[in-house]
């Protein structure tokens, strides 16, 4: 395999001779791909079951560990979610659940949610798996490091779960974990369930800023010869510029859990102020608790995009692999994706319109927050513009596209309800912030989620899902989702208050009764209908039809390996070369409707392509 | 077919959910109707773009549905379309933004001659202090909260000697006059919001925070927490109360000031000494009739 090297130099010299001859005729050769500029490095291969498959350092097994291991932790926010709305459609019916569960509850739930499962499974997942692979490389340019971040992912995990059975119970601060409230006792788990949390945090940075570094550097380092930053898919920009907010946002969040852990543990003032309790002052003095919901929300705001951006990539992707077209405006997708990333820095008070920061913040966010709609528009249109004239494949992806398209523009025009400062005052803190969330970072990507496992499950496992099952598990996860979060705006335009343990009988809230219980039916369904999708995983995993190579007639390299489901080390003898970007679909005077990046210029003649 | 069919269904069961709900908001007694104005604006707005995408997107399905051998068309970029639908949206987002910073602008200006009321958060519950006839509160600080200063009052400022204290969850205010909102709390972080008031703000420990509306409405309103505080953060409720005049005035007068409660507490100290019996019952007396007079 080093011997790459060498072969690339003869190349390169013959192309020199062949080139300069050849301009004397005024020809060029159009197969010229810039040689390679450094040697390949062997790879570490394990040979025992433990270096293979448990301590793996190949990325493949690494996004497979990571993406069972969010997926484990889904399931039980999953379960958690049930409780709530057990709770909330049915008050009273349940004895166990108290207050205290309940937030402790609606704590968990949302960590797990959006740390735990999208943030990991979306970079630790599908980037560990997709990165080498889409951009031709062998693997992570640092595979243990790769390791060790996931085995920091995991101890994050049990030590989060830990928390369940610690005395007092894990957490009910609310996922946003504000002081003075998290670590003080009027707080459900404001003992070592606080303190758990704080220290799952911080591992879960940790690890994440290893994995995070390695998928950062194999993108900028490790792509193979003709793979240009232009001619990446848009699934790794979108992995990329994620990275890239998630090692600028983490750290205001490792800070924060280290400050608060020193309120907690050593009395230390960083978040609290006087606090009088039972009509004593406590020895705190001075901090400042919006001082906190500064630093989460600078990490948390852009932490809606980490998870937002893989799915905008991601979905661009599929999308157009199944309508047989090009990705509309992929330039313009791509500095949407970069742009969004980078303004997603200068947006994150808008969750904190009504904290009593100074109110003169209100006019520079909300302006900064609704320019982001700009770019994200962009992509919108985008999306449907490559369905358009396409020839559109209606298979369980597309399905989950579909969804995700109409999921996402619903819950981005809330968001331009809750950015708008003055329109925020009346509206946050209620279910309408909460149907918004779950609509556009909740239900939208785990659309593209499972839109993406049925596209990828045939590459990792060499079999396809059952497309009965999928379909089957679309809809019910679609239409159930829609009607939970749809008609919630609407309790939140009533007033209804979000982290009510119980309504009471305001008049307005009891108005309300009826559809509580419908969305929390809806909840238990869909919820369910979860179980539809991992009896089709477990099922497909033995009896599914047999995908073949590259099943779908897509472009991009992670299909073009030499073996299915890819090896370690991923492409055999000799990395692959990229001629052109991942989007020739349906170009006019070619054979097939589709060009895989690796098909040279010279096998293509008669194609019209544009230049990418 | 079925597919774009479930989708269409989908787009038309939102329009007729969003016309004929029967959850809409609650009717408004304050000023703020300009925020209502601001949400039914991006309501014509957003709902308009999402309806057309959404549309767009049914038509792509049933038209562009896969057919074997036919090939989608070719066309990596298309300039024009893109600046056009950029600038689009900039208008849009301009047309929803712009109204959206006049409100908030009027939102933390509050007029001359608003009402001081202090609200004091604590978990779980509220009290009130308001100012006296100067019109001014007294300094505050929470560290000297006790027994005997209950609001944590600057006992050296005279601003503060006529404040009056409302050691209740209920609150009256006056019907037709601006009210500033000074929000304090003794421990976490809560927030003083009134559905029919439209406003919230949060109350923080160790700053004083503000909003202000104009209650237009005679009525008696729920107050709720709207910021997690705790275990009890759902049963955290008041009660604010919008009046006339006359019975406001009447109301106000049956109030304590801080002089009032310090003389009282001075002379309680004196007599517990002395007269331990009497004044347990007197002072029972006093505050079953408090709390007959309130109701």
């Amino acid at each position: 395999m080093s011997d790459e090297l060498n072969i690339n130099k003869k190349r390169k010299n013959q192309i020199k001779t062949k080139s300069s001859a050849a301009s004397g005729r005024g020809e060029t050769d159009i197969d010229y791909v810039r040689p390679a500029e450094l040697p390949e490095q062997d790879l570490y291969h394990g040979h025992s079951f433990i270096t293979k498959w448990i301590f793996c350092q190949d990325a493949k097994v690494i996004g497979v560990q990571y993406t069972l291991t969010a997926v484990f932790t889904g399931v039980v926010g999953l379960i958690l979610s049930w409780m709530m709305r057990m709770q909330l459609g049915y008050p009273d019916l349940f004895p166990f659940l108290t207050a205290e569960t309940y937030y402790q509850m609606v704590t968990m739930h949302g960590m797990i949610m959006v740390v735990y499962l999208l943030t990991a499974l979306f970079l630790g997942g599908f980037g560990n798996y997709l990165i080498p692979l889409m951009v031709g490389a062998r693997d992570m340019v640092f595979p243990y490091v790769n390791m060790i971040s996931f085995w920091m992912f995991f101890v994050a995990v049990v030590v989060l779960m830990a928390s369940f059975f610690v005395p007092g119970g894990p957490t009910g601060s609310g996922w946003t974990l504000y002081p003075p409230q998290a670590i003080l006792e009027g707080t459900p788990g404001s003992g070592y369930g606080i303190l758990l949390m704080l220290i799952s945090l911080s591992l879960f940075v940790i690890g994440f800023t290893m994995g995070g570094l390695n998928y950062v550097i194999t993108i900028l380092q490790a792509r193979t010869r003709g793979m240009s930053l232009m001619r990446m898919p848009l699934t790794i920009w979108g992995i990329f510029t994620a990275t890239v907010l998630a090692l600028l946002a983490f750290p205001a969040l490792l800070v924060s859990s280290i400050m608060m852990t020193l309120d907690k543990v050593l009395e230390t003032s960083f978040f609290m102020p006087t606090i009088i309790k039972a009509g004593e002052a406590l020895s705190y003095d001075g901090g400042s608790p919006i001082l906190f919901q500064h630093l989460f929300w600078f990490f948390g705001h852009p932490e809606v995009y980490i998870v937002a951006l893989p799915a905008f990539g991601i979905v661009s992707d599929l999308i157009s692999v199944h309508s047989r077209k090009n990705i509309f405006g992929y330039r313009m997708m791509v500095w949407a994706i970069v742009g969004i990333g980078a303004l997603s820095f200068f947006v994150w008070a808008h969750h904190m319109y009504v904290s009593g920061m100074s109110p003169w913040f209100g006019f520079f966010f909300a302006t900064t927050t609704l320019i982001i709609a700009v770019p994200t528009a962009l992509k919108v249109y985008n999306w449907i513009l490559t369905l358009w004239r396409g020839n559109i494949r209606i298979n369980t992806v597309m399905l989950f596209c579909l969804g995700f398209i109409v999921t996402f523009v619903n819950g981005g025009i809330t968001g331009i309800f809750l950015g708008n400062v003055a329109v925020d005052v009346p509206l946050s803190d209620t279910y309408f912030v909460i149907a918004h969330f779950h609509m556009v970072m909740g239900i939208a990507p785990l659309m593209v989620i499972f839109g993406a496992i049925y596209h990828w499950f045939p590459l990792v496992t060499g079999r396809f899902l059952d497309e009965k099952l999928g379909k089957l598990h679309f809809w019910i996860t679609f239409l159930g989702a829609y009607s939970i979060y749809f008609p919630m705006h609407y309790l939140g335009f009533i007033g209804v208050p979000r982290r009510y343990f119980e309504m009471y009988d305001s008049p307005y809230m009891t108005s309300a009764v009826g559809m509580n219980e419908f969305i929390s039916l809806a909840a238990f369904i869909v919820g369910a209908a979860q179980f539809i999708f991992f009896y089709n995983l477990v099922k497909s995993l033995r009896l599914g039809k047999p995908a073949g190579k590259n099943p779908w007639k897509a472009n991009s390299l992670e299909w073009l390996t030499p073996d299915v489901p890819p090896t370690h080390g991923n492409w055999g003898e000799k990395l692959p070369v990229v001629h052109r970007w991942a989007y020739d679909y349906g170009v006019p005077g070619a054979k097939e409707d589709y060009i895989p990046q690796t098909t040279a210029p010279s096998e293509v003649k008669d194609a019209e392509v544009e230049k990418t | 077919m079925f597919t774009g069919l479930i989708f269409l269904a989908v787009i038309i069961g939102s329009i007729v959910f969003h016309v004929w709900t029967p959850w809409w908001w609650t009717d408004i007694a304050s000023n703020w109707s300009a925020m209502d104005d601001t949400i039914i604006l991006s309501f014509w707005i957003g709902g308009g773009v999402f309806i057309l995408v959404c549309l767009f997107m049914v038509y792509c399905i049933f038209r562009y549905q896969y057919k074997e051998g036919r090939r989608s068309e070719y066309k990596p970029e298309d300039k024009k379309l893109e600046k056009g639908l950029t600038w689009l949206t900039t208008i849009g987002v301009v047309a929803l933004l712009a109204p959206g910073l006049v409100v908030w602008n009027n939102y933390i200006r509050v007029p001359d001659n608003a009402i001081q009321v202090e609200v004091m958060a604590w978990q779980w519950g509220w009290k009130y202090r308001l100012p006296g006839k100067d019109g001014k509160l007294g300094a505050s600080n929470n560290r000297i909260i006790s027994d005997d200063n209950p609001y944590g009052l600057n006992i050296d400022d005279p601003n503060g000697k006529d404040d009056v204290f409302v050691e209740s969850n209920e609150l009256h205010l006056l019907k037709d006059r601006p009210v500033k909102i000074l929000l304090r709390s003794i421990d976490v972080l809560h927030n003083f919001y009134v559905p029919q008031f439209r406003s919230k703000m949060d109350a923080v420990p160790g700053t004083i925070t503000y909003y202000w509306f104009e209650p237009n409405k005679n009525g008696e309103y729920e107050v709720l927490c709207a910021e997690y505080c705790g275990v009890a953060h759902y049963a955290m409720r008041g009660k604010v109360v919008v009046e006339d005049e006359g019975s406001y005035n009447k109301w106000l007068s049956e109030q304590e000031t801080f002089s009032s409660f310090t003389a009282k507490n001075i002379d309680n100290k004196l007599n517990k000494k002395k007269l331990v019996k009497i004044n347990n019952l007197s002072s029972n007396k006093n505050s079953i009739l408090k709390e007959q007079d309130v109701r």
